[in-house]
C-alpha cells in the first residue's frame, strides 16, 4: 500500500481502512516505510523540478509490489498523468522502463477491488445514509465511472442517496484553494449545499483531498454532517463500526 | 498606400513565416503535407446508415425542430405547393434567381428574376424562392451554391421569407456525404443554412428570425 | 526546517502536506479604482488585476453570477444532449485533434498554399507581425475603401487587437452587428466569454441597454422585442454601408477559402452586401482541406451552442463575380501565436477552434463570469492562451485561475489537455519567480523533507507540534495566519491526528 503523505499524516483511519478491507479479502498487505509523497503538489503548482525525486523514491520503494493501492484518486492520477512524461525527460532508460512497469500496477483503491479483483460486494455492513462525490481526478483522469457506485451499492444496511451536481469540482484543487480562495469557497458552497441537499449524514468520496475541504466548510456550518472515505465505509462491519 | 504598405507587408510575411519554420524545427512541403494528411484517422461515420425513407423522415424531424415547415410532393405538384405555402403566408411578391424551373411557378403570383437587384430591391420583396444543392438529414441542413436556380448569397439572405425546393435525389444523412458531394464545386460561393435565422444571446432564449430571413418553407420534392 | 519566514503557518503546512499552503504570488497588477476598471475600459492583459482579485471583485455583482450560471447550464444541457446522440464523437474528436495538429505542424506550407489560392481567386492576402500592424493594415485598407463606416461581424480576433478603438482614432465607426456585440459596442461594455459575449446581461438589463441607444422608451422586454429592435436598427447599415469587417472560422488552404460559422444572419450581410471585406484572421485559423471542414462543422456547432448545426454557414473564395464584395482582402496576424508554436507543450493551444464549451464547463468560470480573466479569451482556453500570447509577460495568474478538475479537456472537440498546458504554464511562472520567493522556498523545503523518510516523520511531529496553539477544544482550527487565511474564510480544518499510520503500523507489527 502507499498510503500517500496526507493520508498518512491526517487520515491515518482510511489506511486502517485499506488494510481492514484487503485482508478481509485475505490479501497480504504490505507497508514500505521509506514512502513519503508523489510529487502532484510539487508538480501541479509549477515545481515539476523538485517532483521528480520524489517519483524516484516511489519507484524505488515500490518496484517489487505485486500490485500498489493507492486510497487517493490524485495522487494516482498524478503518477498515471505525468510519471511517464517526467521519466523521459531524464532520459534514463532504466528509470523509464521501471516507471512504465510498475505503473501498470498502481491502483486507486475502489479501482483495485473492481477492475483488478473484479469485486463488487466486499462484505461491508454501513448503516447510514451516504451520498457520493465523484472527485474530479477520479472521475476524469482515471476513470472510475460508477465503479465506486457499485462498491457503495452492495453494502448491506446502506442508504446511498445521489448527489446533484456529482460531477461538479468541490473547488479543492491543492494550492487553488488557497490562491484563488474567494473562487474556491464559492465553488464549494454549491458543493455543500447539494450535500445538505440529500439528507446524508455523511458524504464519501475516493479521495481525502476533495473531503477535507468539504468537511472544513460542513464543520464550519455547524451542520453535523460528516465526511468518510469510501474505504471507511468498505471496512464496516457488523461487530464494528 | 500599396506600395508602402506592400513592404510592411513583405516583411511581416517574411519574419512570420520563418518563425513558423523555427518552431517547427524546418520548412514543411508539399509531399511532406501530403504524406501528414493522408495519416490523418478519420474513423468517424462518413456514410449514413440509415435507409432512404428513414433519412427523409429525419430531414423533416430537423427542419421542423428548426420551425421551418417542411411539405413533400412530385415534381409535377410544386407550382401547387409553392402557391399553397406562398398564400398561407400572404406573400405575393417573389424574387426568383435565374435560371429557376419556371415550371415551379404557380400563377397568381408576381416572380421577380434576380439580375442584380440591389440590397434595397431586395428588401422590399415578399421572399425569395430557390431550389438547392445538397440536404443534410441529420443537422436539418440545406446547401445553397451560386448556380441557376439557387443564385447569388444576397438573393436568399435579404428577403424575410425563403421557400426552398430539395430533391429527395440530393438528401443526404450526414455531413461528410454532404461534403462528398460539394467536392466537385468546392470553388463557388456557398451557404449552409439550418432552419431560420436565429439568435440565443439573450439568456440563451432561442429566438428565430434575426437578420437573415425569418421564415422558411421547405419543398421536398421526389 | 522549512520555515524559511520563520512563520508558523509555513512550517505546519509543508510539514504536513496539507497542500494549500503557498503565499499567493504578487503576479498582476491589483489596480486602484477597480471595480471602476471592471467595466467601460478594452480587456487587456497588460493592464488587467491579478485574477483573483479581479474574480472577487466580479463575484459580488450577484446579477451577473446568476445569468453566468443560468446560461452555462443552459449551453451544457444543450451540448450534452446533441453530442450525446453521436455515437462517433470520440473519434470526430481524435480526427479534428490530428487535423489542427497535423496543421500546425505544417502551418507555414499552408498558410503559403492559402496565400496563393486566395489570391488566384481575387483575394488580396496582407500579413501582420503584430497587434499593431493589423490595425495599421486595416485601417488603411477601410480608408481606401473610401469609407469611415464599416459593419463588424463578431470577431475575438478583432477584440484581441482593439481594433474598434484603433479605427475610432482614426476617424472610423465600426457598428457590431452580431447581437451580443451589439449589446456589448451600446452598452461600453466587454466581452465575457467566446461565443456568446454578452452572456454576462440579462433581458432587463438589455433592455435599459437598448431603450437608452436606440431611443425606444416603449421597448419590451421579451428576447424577441430585443432581437426585433436589433433587427430594424441595424438594417439600415447593412443596406448602407459599403466596407465590413470579420474575422474567420476556418481559412483553407487547399481552396484558398475562408468559412464563418454564426447564427443570425448579420454575418453573411457583413459578407455578402458591402463592396469591400476585410478578413482579419490568425494564422492559426488555416485548415488544409475543403473537406476537413465536415469534421469541423460537426464539431463546433455542437460544442459551442449545443445545435447539430448552426444556422448559417458561409464558405467563399477571394471574389466571386456578381455575388459579394468586389475587393477582398484577409489579414493574416501572428501577434505572438508563432512563439506559442515554439512550445512544445503549450502548442495544442493553437489547435483551438474557439466553441467556449470549456467555458460552459468550468466550474471557475462559472462562479467568475469572463472579466475577470482580463482578456477577450476567458475561461480555461482564456488562462492557457492569454498568457503565452503575452509570451508570459502578463497574466501569470491566470494559469492559477483553475481547480485542475478536467472539465475542459473533456469537452474540448478538438482534445486539447487544458490541464496540461495549466500546470506547464505554472512552471514558467516558477521559473520567473527565481530563488528567493516565499513559495519556492517553502515548496524547495517540502521536497527536501518528502526525500527522507526520517525528515518525514519528524516533520510529522513538529507540524502535530507546530499547529496546536490553533486548534481549538473541539479539535478545529477555525483560523489560519497570513495568506492560509484564505482556507479559514468558510472552512475548518481538523486537527491533525495524533498518530500517523505508519505509526499505526509500526506498532500493529510489533502486537503481531
Amino acid at each position: 500500500m502507499f498510503i500517500t503523505c496526507y493520508n498518512d499524516t491526517l487520515f491515518p483511519e482510511t489506511g486502517m481502512a485499506v488494510v481492514r478491507v484487503l485482508e478481509r479479502l485475505g490479501h497480504t498487505v504490505e507497508f514500505p516505510a521509506g514512502q513519503t509523497c508523489c510529487g502532484q503538489m510539487h508538480y501541479n503548482t509549477g515545481y515539476q523540478a523538485e517532483a521528480l525525486p520524489l517519483m524516484e523514491r516511489f519507484v524505488a520503494q515500490f518496484k517489487d509490489a505485486e500490485a500498489v493501492v493507492v486510497p487517493s484518486s490524485s495522487c494516482v492520477a498524478m503518477m498515471r498523468e505525468h510519471y511517464p512524461k517526467m521519466a523521459r525527460g531524464t532520459g534514463k532508460a532504466q528509470l523509464i522502463a521501471e516507471v512504465d512497469a510498475l505503473l501498470l500496477r498502481v491502483f486507486e483503491f475502489s479501482e483495485f477491488l473492481t477492475k483488478r479483483l473484479g469485486l463488487e460486494d466486499v462484505g461491508a455492513y454501513y448503516p447510514h445514509r451516504v451520498t457520493y462525490h465523484a472527485s474530479c481526478h477520479g472521475l476524469r483522469n482515471l476513470g472510475l465511472g460508477d465503479g465506486p457506485l457499485r462498491l457503495l451499492k452492495a453494502v448491506r444496511g446502506i442508504d446511498l442517496v445521489e448527489l446533484e451536481g456529482v460531477e461538479q469540482c468541490c473547488g479543492f484543487g491543492g494550492t487553488f484553494a488557497v490562491k484563488n480562495a474567494e473562487v474556491s469557497s464559492a465553488m464549494l458552497a454549491e458543493k455543500t449545499t447539494a450535500v445538505l441537499n440529500t439528507r446524508a449524514e455523511a458524504c464519501t468520496a475516493c479521495d481525502n483531498s476533495c473531503l477535507m475541504h468539504i468537511q472544513g466548510a460542513l464543520h464550519r456550518q455547524r451542520t453535523g454532517v460528516s465526511t468518510v472515505h469510501l474505504a471507511e465505509i468498505l471496512a464496516g462491519d457488523e461487530g464494528g463500526r | 498606400m500599396v506600395g508602402e504598405e506592400g513592404e510592411v507587408g513583405v516583411s511581416a510575411r517574411g519574419e512570420i513565416l520563418r518563425r513558423i519554420r523555427n518552431a517547427n524545427g524546418g520548412a514543411s512541403d508539399e509531399t511532406a503535407a501530403v504524406a501528414g494528411w493522408n495519416g490523418i484517422a478519420r474513423a468517424y461515420k462518413r456514410v449514413g446508415l440509415r435507409g432512404r425513407d428513414e433519412t427523409l423522415h429525419l430531414l423533416e424531424d430537423r427542419l421542423r425542430d428548426y420551425d421551418a415547415t417542411v411539405s413533400r410532393c412530385s415534381e409535377g405538384e410544386v407550382a401547387a405547393v409553392v402557391a399553397r405555402r406562398l398564400l398561407e403566408r400572404g406573400k405575393r411578391r417573389i424574387v426568383v434567381p435565374v435560371g429557376l424551373k419556371p415550371e415551379w411557378l404557380p400563377a397568381g403570383f408576381e416572380f421577380v428574376t434576380d439580375e442584380g437587384l440591389s440590397a434595397k430591391e431586395l428588401d422590399g420583396v415578399d421572399g425569395v424562392l430557390t431550389g438547392s444543392t445538397v440536404a443534410i438529414a441529420e443537422t436539418g441542413s440545406v446547401v445553397l451554391q451560386d448556380v441557376a436556380g439557387q443564385g447569388r448569397r444576397a438573393v436568399t439572405l435579404v428577403p424575410d421569407y425563403h421557400l426552398c425546393v430539395v430533391r429527395v435525389a440530393d438528401v443526404v444523412e450526414t455531413v461528410p456525404e454532404a461534403f462528398e458531394r460539394l467536392r466537385a464545386t468546392e470553388g463557388l460561393a456557398t451557404t449552409f443554412f439550418s432552419g431560420p435565422s436565429a439568435t440565443a444571446d439573450i439568456e440563451m432564449t432561442r429566438i428565430k428570425g434575426v437578420h437573415g430571413p425569418r421564415f422558411l418553407d421547405v419543398v421536398l420534392v421526389d | 526546517m522549512i520555515n524559511p519566514g520563520g512563520r508558523l503557518a509555513g512550517a505546519v503546512c509543508a510539514l504536513c502536506a496539507r497542500r494549500p499552503m503557498s503565499e499567493v504570488p504578487d503576479m498582476g497588477h491589483p489596480a486602484p479604482g477597480l471595480v471602476a476598471a471592471m467595466s467601460g475600459t478594452a480587456l487587456d492583459p497588460k493592464t488587467a488585476p491579478a485574477f483573483p482579485i479581479a474574480a472577487q471583485a466580479a463575484m459580488q455583482d450577484t446579477q451577473l453570477r446568476k445569468n453566468v450560471r443560468h446560461a452555462t447550464e443552459v449551453i451544457r444541457t444543450k451540448r450534452a444532449r446533441v453530442v450525446g446522440e453521436m455515437p462517433d464523437w470520440q473519434e470526430l474528436r481524435e480526427a479534428g485533434k490530428q487535423i489542427r495538429q497535423h496543421t500546425m505542424e505544417h502551418l507555414d506550407f499552408y498558410l503559403e498554399q492559402f496565400e496563393a489560392n486566395c489570391t488566384k481567386a481575387g483575394g488580396v492576402v496582407h500579413w501582420a507581425a503584430d497587434a499593431d500592424e493589423a490595425r495599421r493594415i486595416v485601417i488603411g485598407l477601410v480608408k481606401a475603401s473610401g469609407s469611415d463606416e464599416v459593419i463588424k461581424i463578431k470577431s475575438m480576433t478583432t477584440e484581441e487587437i482593439q481594433l474598434n478603438a484603433g479605427l475610432k482614432a482614426a476617424g472610423i465607426h465600426a457598428y457590431e452587428t452580431d447581437l451580443a456585440e451589439l449589446i456589448i459596442q451600446l452598452g461600453q461594455d466587454r466581452p465575457s466569454h467566446i461565443v456568446v459575449p454578452a452572456l454576462h446581461k440579462n433581458r432587463q438589463q438589455i433592455r435599459e441597454i437598448f431603450r437608452r441607444e436606440m431611443n425606444l422608451p416603449e421597448l419590451g422586454e421579451r428576447p424577441q422585442d430585443l432581437a426585433d429592435a436589433a433587427r430594424r436598427f441595424l438594417r439600415e447599415k447593412f443596406l448602407r454601408v459599403k466596407t465590413g469587417v470579420s474575422g474567420a472560422n476556418f481559412l483553407i488552404a487547399e481552396t484558398g477559402g475562408v468559412c464563418i460559422v454564426e447564427s443570425e444572419g448579420n454575418g453573411r450581410m457583413c459578407l455578402t452586401l458591402p463592396e469591400t471585406l476585410i478578413t482579419v484572421a490568425g494564422i492559426d485559423k488555416v485548415l488544409p482541406r475543403f473537406e476537413d471542414l465536415e469534421v469541423m462543422l460537426q464539431l463546433l456547432p455542437r460544442s459551442a451552442t449545443g445545435e447539430r448545426m448552426n444556422p448559417y454557414n458561409s464558405i467563399w473564395n477571394g471574389v466571386h463575380a456578381g455575388d459579394g464584395p468586389k475587393t477582398f482582402h484577409v489579414v493574416l496576424m501572428d501577434n505572438a501565436r508563432t512563439s506559442v508554436l515554439a512550445d512544445e507543450e503549450g502548442r495544442q493551444t493553437l489547435n483551438c477552434i474557439r466553441c467556449a464549451a470549456c467555458l460552459n464547463a468550468c466550474p471557475v468560470y462559472r462562479q467568475t463570469g469572463g472579466h475577470a480573466y482580463g482578456s477577450v479569451y476567458a475561461g480555461p482556453i482564456g488562462a492557457i492562451l492569454t498568457p503565452q500570447l503575452q509570451q508570459m509577460h502578463h497574466a501569470q495568474s491566470l494559469p492559477y485561475a483553475s481547480s485542475l478538475c478536467g472539465a475542459c479537456y473533456e469537452v474540448c472537440p478538438v482534445k486539447i489537455n487544458i490541464p496540461e498546458v495549466l500546470i506547464h504554464l505554472r512552471s514558467k511562472v516558477v521559473e520567473q519567480k527565481g530563488m528567493f520567493d516565499v513559495e519556492a522556498a517553502a515548496m524547495r523545503a517540502a521536497a527536501v523533507v518528502f526525500r527522507s523518510e526520517r525528515r518525514f516523520r519528524a516533520a510529522q511531529r513538529l507540524a502535530r507540534a507546530a499547529e496546536s496553539p490553533l486548534v481549538g477544544k473541539d479539535g478545529w482550527i477555525g483560523w489560519l495566519p497570513g495568506m492560509l487565511g484564505g482556507w479559514t474564510k468558510v472552512r475548518d480544518l481538523k486537527e491533525i491526528p495524533k498518530e500517523s499510520f505508519r505509526e499505526w503500523w509500526e506498532k500493529r507489527g510489533r502486537s503481531e
